[in-house]
């Protein structure tokens, strides 16, 4: 039952209902396309939710929605790789957390959080107002947390968020325990996986000797042996990552790096093993002894020695939904302690896509791609800047948020007790 | 209020702290309001155990021409010159008379502030690395523990503190933890290298007592109470109830000094410096509701709440904080990570500005402190969204000179004026710009941090081989 449904959400691709054949254009912005230099006085022109032209000085077609982004920025829409949104509502109040199993041995690979997924999250609205279109959403804890999706920031049911899921395996290489002994007990459940896939059929007579864990893990697993589902380990200190790329050689895993505090220490490896990093522009504290090498320029440093660097705000273990829009400062930090802005965007836009999956169609602008696009009062970096059109697959999406309607409520404090309701 | 604190800091020069007698100023028994106040002076017999031995590095006269000021005072100065001398703020303006031997730098395109102040910090109480060994922010033990001090607490090594310092951060409140509804006193620390606490401890700077609201207390002591909201009231008006008799028994014995004074009791001690004005109550509290329920409880013991720490919901009754004269120590944008935080608003300072109360960015993490001026950005940005404009130099004081009024020390700190310490941040553009950081900072005329010069820039005892030195990343 559980799995013919995730099954068929996974089967999922795009298929938001569209009215028409609507043509948007949004025209004389400076437009950022990630992958091309931006175009002043850019077009981008979206028919059906889908880009159909960007370039410069193109009219807007007959008939179309024109936004007018003179003096604007355009970009892709944002994507935050390292959110529990809709899968955590009140960080304090457990009934509306559904990003976590608790797993004795710490393995919990089969954990497909999306269909608990909240679409109706009040964090939503916000973070699309904030210039989000999308956001790697993910559970966490223990070794092997579960899967994570991407998800676009609009529909009313699962089915309609979600962009790709699975889209990656989520593990975490934490202290919990020696880590000589964790890191035995992730190649014996890579090796268990490994041979569970040769010896199904005795696996289901009860021929085969007790794994390391149950066959849903086991299953799960088997998409990141095979190197189609990417592999996201959470690990901070230098030797945590050098034995997460040692583990991703020995297995072929596509590895992508999360934490990584002292990434930057082994930029080189993780350039020339073409793993990509998931970091913040802002920690430089030396929180724990995992994190003594945290300094805010890792991002930088990564980037000049080749890394793919994608910028995040948070974890999936330590959730963030609330201001999961908030990653636009920490690329704006990020560049002030030397990340290239060109590279900031990017680590936000086309990075993240590529590394989960749905680059083909998110988080750059050209003609294919779905209509996932920002209008910008200005530099998104900047504090003072707005988001002030957001388009998901073409339709605007910006609307109050609950706080905007608290906000509005108490707008002059004094009258609000005679507000209507 | 601003003269009083004039008095209030001749009578603090005048008097050695610690001294006996100096208890005797204080009028007996009615008083509410504060009085001649010295740090802890009606603590008998001494005042002042854990005396400050800060002394303030040698500073040089340096002018900084060429610069935009935000005075903290509400002024913008554009292409103007500040000259420190003597550890103190000399004159600011569109010119100044600079000695010939002075330091001159060129601030050219870069911004001046006063140093950042924050109202609520756990450095050195809950430190880096966070190993429970160094856990030191919460007693946890009872609700009312008003008799500890945080100060006794701080690991001076904390490489947090050097971190904030980069980010412009000159004095900063560490607060006890939320657990109890009497978590124990503040201290206010000078962000500069210290062996002790002692060293790094503002001189003349008050006490503050931490008290806590809703969830934290009552989470903490559900096994034995109190479990509940009523329960939490209950806790505080039964501590104050005994305060006011402490104090009444002391001040009598003050008074007449007849016979054996009464048995001294830490905890008892603290609320009664309370009950006369001496130690201002620095309150966490999240929703409105519940603010309001202890501005009554002030209002029936005759106490002052100085400031609302967190307060997501002040924008709920910013006009009554206005009245009453209460800060709000708040976020730019952080909530919803529990029930009482679920009304978190971006423009709670805006809004709290606009009623006409002092709003104040506080961090209560070791992150935000670093960066107190991009959250005040974000607050100015969400108030530009609500159609409340907010200018710069406005937007300075909620990290300067309305901290610095809730600490108590605006007569000294958060403001560039004649007479003034010499705490100030030259930021290497607009403050409130993403890409802008602390380029040096002084404090009582002296750099302390200066960011071209890696190699001066200081690391605690702890860093010292544990965190890799390669010079320009983790400032």
């Amino acid at each position: 039952m559980r799995r013919s449904v995730m099954r068929a959400l996974s089967a999922l691709v795009v298929s938001a209902p569209l009215a028409g054949a609507q043509v948007v254009a949004i025209t004389g912005g400076t437009v950022y396309p990630v992958k091309g230099p931006k175009i002043e006085n850019g077009t981008v022109i979206i028919t059906a939710g889908r880009i159909t032209a960007v370039g410069a000085g193109l009219a807007a077609p007959a008939g179309a929605t024109v936004i007018d982004a003179r003096g604007k920025w355009v970009t892709p829409g944002f994507i935050n790789a390292a959110t529990t949104l809709g899968l955590v509502e009140v960080g304090a109040v457990a009934e509306t957390r559904d990003n976590g199993v608790r797993s004795p041995n710490g393995v919990s690979a089969f954990f497909q959080p999306w269909e608990g997924l909240n679409a109706s999250s009040v964090d939503i609205p916000q973070a699309r107002n904030d210039g989000l279109t999308s956001v790697v959403t993910g559970p966490g804890g223990g070794m092997v947390s579960g899967q994570a999706a991407v998800i676009d920031l609009t529909g009313d049911t699962p089915e309609a968020l979600i962009r790709k899921a699975p889209a990656a395996m989520i593990a975490n290489f934490g202290h919990s325990t020696s880590r000589g002994e964790l890191f035995a007990k992730m190649r014996d459940l890579l090796n268990d996986a490994r041979i569970y896939a040769t010896r199904r059929a005795q696996y289901e007579l009860g021929n085969t000797r007790t794994m390391a864990a149950g066959k849903a893990d086991l299953e799960a697993l088997q998409p990141v042996l095979a190197g189609t589902m990417p592999i996201v380990i959470d690990a901070d200190r230098r030797s945590d990552i050098e034995a997460a790329l040692r583990i991703a050689r020995e297995y072929k895993l596509r590895l992508i790096l999360a934490g990584g505090a002292e990434a930057w220490m082994v930029a080189d490896q993780l350039a020339a093993a073409k793993v990509p990093v998931i970091t913040g522009g802002i920690l430089n504290i030396p929180r724990s002894f995992a994190t003594l090498g945290q300094r805010s320029d890792n991002l930088a440093l990564l980037r000049k020695a080749g890394v793919n660097v994608i910028i995040i705000s948070d974890s999936y273990a330590s959730g963030g939904g609330f201001n999961a829009g908030n990653v636009r400062y920490e690329a704006g930090n990020a560049v002030s302690s030397g990340l290239g802005w060109d590279d900031a965007l990017r680590a936000l836009t086309l990075a993240p896509a590529e590394a989960f999956g749905v680059g083909d169609k998110v988080g750059s602008l050209a003609a294919g791609m779905d209509g996932n696009v920002v209008v910008w009062s200005g530099d998104p970096f900047e504090f003072a800047t707005r988001a002030e059109a957001v388009l998901i697959k073409g339709r605007r999406v910006e609307g109050p948020s609950r706080r905007d309607q608290l906000q509005q409520r108490y707008r002059n404090p004094a009258a609000a007790s005679s507000t209507k309701p | 209020m601003r003269l009083m604190t004039s008095v209030l800091a001749v009578l603090a020069i005048a008097l050695p702290l610690g001294a006996q007698g100096t208890a005797r100023t204080a009028p007996p028994d009615t008083s509410r309001k504060p009085v001649t106040y010295v740090a802890g002076a009606l603590s008998t017999p001494n005042a002042d155990p854990f005396p400050s031995t800060y002394k303030a590095r040698p500073a040089r006269t340096t002018v900084i021409r060429n610069v935009t000021i935000l005075t903290g005072t509400g002024q913008r100065i554009d292409n103007g010159v500040v000259l420190l001398s003597g550890g103190k703020v000399v004159s600011v303006g569109a010119s100044v008379n600079a000695p010939a031997d002075a330091d001159v730098i060129d601030g050219a395109g870069k911004w001046v502030t006063p140093g950042l102040i924050d109202t609520h910090s756990h450095l050195g109480v809950y430190p880096a690395p966070g190993v429970d060994a160094n856990s030191d922010g919460n007693e946890a033990t009872n609700p009312n523990t008003a008799q500890v001090w945080a100060e006794h607490s701080v690991w001076p090594q904390d490489p947090q503190f050097p971190r904030a310092l980069a980010g412009g951060l000159t004095t900063m409140q560490i607060l006890p933890g939320s657990a109890n509804l009497f978590g124990g006193r503040s201290v206010v620390l000078k962000n500069v290298p210290g062996r002790s606490t002692q060293e790094m401890k503002f001189p003349g700077a008050r006490y503050g007592l931490k008290m806590a609201c809703g969830e934290n207390p009552k989470r903490v002591y559900a096994s034995r109470g109190p479990s509940t909201r009523m329960g939490n009231v209950a806790g505080y008006r039964t501590a104050w109830i005994a305060a006011e008799g402490y104090r009444r028994r002391w001040d009598k014995w003050l008074e007449t000094r007849a016979g054996d004074p009464p048995t001294r009791d830490l905890q008892l001690e603290t609320l009664a410096e309370v009950l006369r004005g001496n130690i201002y109550v620095q309150n966490h509290c999240y929703r409105a509701d519940e603010m309001m329920q202890m501005i009554d409880i002030a209002h029936e013991f005759g106490y002052q709440i100085r400031s609302f720490h967190h307060g997501v919901e002040a924008y709920k009754i910013a006009d009554v904080l206005a009245k009453e004269g209460i800060s709000a120590s708040i976020w730019s944008d952080w909530g919803g990570f529990k029930m009482e935080a679920l009304d978190g608003i971006r423009g709670n300072l805006a809004l709290v500005h606009a009623a006409g109360a002092r709003a104040i960015v506080h961090s209560d993490d070791p992150v935000g402190t670093q960066r107190l001026n991009q959250d005040a950005a974000k607050g100015v940005a969400s108030g530009a969204a609500l159609g409340i404009s907010i200018s710069p130099e406005v937007a300075i004081t909620w990290i300067t000179s309305n901290p610095a009024w809730a600490l108590g020390l605006d007569d000294k700190i958060g403001s560039l004026a004649p007479g003034k310490n010499a705490d100030v941040v030259l930021w290497t553009g607009n403050p409130f710009s993403v890409y802008s950081k602390a380029d040096k900072v002084w404090i009582d005329g002296a750099l302390m941090f200066d960011r071209s010069n890696p190699r001066s820039w200081w690391a605690t005892d702890f860093e010292l081989g544990f965190v890799p030195v390669v010079m320009g990343g983790s400032r």
